[in-house]
């Protein structure tokens, strides 16, 4: 198992050397932004549309229940004052159909940019008296796949202003800065080489809209903060933290990039 | 446990009808270690049964060849309306249940 | 299409001169009805193991499973058995062993007269490149097999970050 650790890692510095000799200042995307789907095999796009097989499903219906469940010292349930769900699918909460195509947003009270997850832990605390829920854990995964699901088919809608426009900036700094042991930046591969074979997988654009997605690597859902820490973990820079200032800038650098794109969470990917 | 069972809401008497079952499950090996070093120890499903109109119609023994979130695809055939009862049982003990109805017409 | 896009069925034969990797899903090849030999590989004995010794013979069991899997912590497979499932003949349980993995038995599915049909459908871990063999004892305790090669480059023993 751990032997096979260094071989992956000197495949890859082989390989980023290449990428990096060829690097050169940020592109402008040409042509509209393509789904991770489009790279994944026919097996994996098989498995996401098919919803009683597509894992990610079991999140979303684990969400349904925390929606329907009082939680905190006010005891209240999300349902309480977001409606009641009939079912899971196809999405059936009007007053949710829509939401997460608008995160990340800026929050009027804070005049931060929160995302999903963040905007469920300011309702736990502000509105059911509950305590956050930590990034990764079963219940925050359940929740934001239950909601942006109800989402699923349409396409984010970010507008960059002055409200966010200096976190946008630093989203887009992030995504173009050489970073780790291999001095690689997201463009590297996600802009320049996307569609290029590397080691077993096709690379693909790098896009959000699929989150929270089943991989099958991680055997389990997982936010888009895992995978960007997983991406730094593969040109061995040091991660971010989960729902760090980082991490969201680069969550709305991305939902602007991927632009148009619609959400498909629960997204499956290898 | 979270579960979900996927199957036609409706057959007609003597139809052979598909049905799946998922349920999530992290099915660890044993063979993996936490942050700290320490082995995870081994914890899969290891009994599924399905019975219908109170009568066992699948049961599968699972392994940790098995993939997390298991899920099982099988078939049975409709006789008259009631209910699939899947029950399950990991290494750890705990259990877990869930049920579907289908209606049966003639 | 690339392989990598490529599902099919295939039948891996021991017998030499007979067409291996084959893309046609039927199990007509010269591999058919073959008494499988406990004693020629690992795949077989564990096999074996698994009938205590009762001689299993290739046919009647198909396996359903991408040539190349997508990542070894869950490859999809399906196994079909040619048989009516009545009350004169049906399958008892049909049995998923693998070839490398450190556990033999991945799982075994009961089935009985009432079945419908002899089919089931799952997802299985493989730890590498291997030969996956599903086993279907049948209500006369004679024992089917069908083999199949998957190709596993991520495999279900490597953790992920």
């Amino acid at each position: 198992m751990t032997s096979d650790v260094p071989a992956y890692s000197m495949s890859m510095l082989v390989i980023c050397l290449c990428l990096s000799l060829n690097a050169n200042s940020e592109q402008a995307q040409t042509g509209p932004p393509k789904s991770g789907s489009v790279y994944a095999s026919a097996e994996i796009r098989a498995l996401q549309a098919d919803d009683t097989a597509n894992p990610g499903m079991l999140w979303v219906a684990n969400g349904e229940m925390l929606w329907n469940e009082a939680a905190g010292s006010q005891a209240k349930s999300c349902a309480h004052c977001h409606d009641a769900l009939v079912t899971t699918t196809p999405a059936t909460i009007p007053a949710m159909r829509g939401v997460a195509t608008r995160y990340p947003m800026v929050d009027a009270a804070t005049k931060s940019v929160i995302n999903l997850e963040g905007r469920i832990n300011l309702c736990r605390a502000k509105h059911q008296g509950a305590a956050p829920l930590a990034y990764e854990s079963a219940e925050l995964l359940g929740l934001t796949a239950f909601v942006a699901f109800q989402s699923r088919g349409m396409p984010r809608q970010v507008t960059i202003n002055e409200t966010n426009r200096a976190v946008f900036e630093r989203g887009a700094t992030l995504y173009q800065q050489r970073m780790g042991q291999m001095n690689l930046a997201c463009v590297h591969c996600h802009l320049q080489n996307a569609g290029k074979t590397l080691l077993a997988e096709k690379i693909s654009e790098g896009h959000s809209n699929g989150y929270p997605i089943y991989r099958l690597e991680w055997q389990g859902l997982g936010s888009l903060h895992r995978r960007l820490r997983s991406c730094q973990l593969g040109v061995r820079a040091e991660p971010f933290a989960p729902g760090s200032d980082q991490y969201l800038a680069l969550e709305l650098y991305l939902t602007w990039r991927a632009a148009g794109l619609p959400i498909e969470t629960p997204a499956v990917r290898r | 446990m979270v579960a979900r069972a996927d199957l036609p809401a409706e057959a007609k008497r003597g139809a052979v009808v598909p049905v799946r079952i998922a349920i999530l499950h992290a099915m660890e090996t044993g063979y993996r270690f936490d942050v700290n070093g320490r082995s995870i120890p081994k914890n899969v499903i290891n009994t599924l049964t399905c019975r219908y109109l109170g009568e066992s119609i699948f049961r599968a023994e699972m392994g940790s060849g098995m993939s997390a979130n298991p899920s099982v695809h099988f078939y049975f055939v409709a006789e008259r309306t009631g209910d699939l009862e899947f029950e399950w049982i990991d290494d750890a003990g705990e259990r877990g249940s869930h049920r579907a109805k289908i209606r049966v017409v003639t | 299409m690339s392989i990598n896009h490529a599902r099919r069925r295939h039948t891996f034969a021991i017998a030499a001169g007979c067409a291996s990797l084959a893309t046609l899903r039927s199990t007509a090849s010269c591999a058919a009805n073959e008494l499988i030999d406990p004693n020629t590989d690992a795949l077989s004995q564990r096999a074996a193991a698994v009938t205590a010794g009762a001689s299993i013979r290739i046919g009647r069991v198909s396996i359903d499973t991408p040539r190349l899997a997508d990542n070894g912590h869950s490859v999809p497979i399906t196994v079909r058995v040619d048989c009516a499932m009545t009350g004169q003949e049906y399958v008892r349980r049909i049995v998923l062993v693998s070839e490398t993995n450190p556990r033999p038995l991945i799982a075994t599915f009961h089935l009985n007269a009432k079945s419908g049909r002899a089919e089931i459908a799952t997802r299985i871990r493989l730890n590498k490149t291997q030969r996956v063999m599903a086993l279907a004892e049948l209500s006369d305790g004679s024992f089917w097999a069908d083999r199949a090669e998957v190709i596993v480059t991520e495999s279900a023993c490597l953790d992920a970050e």
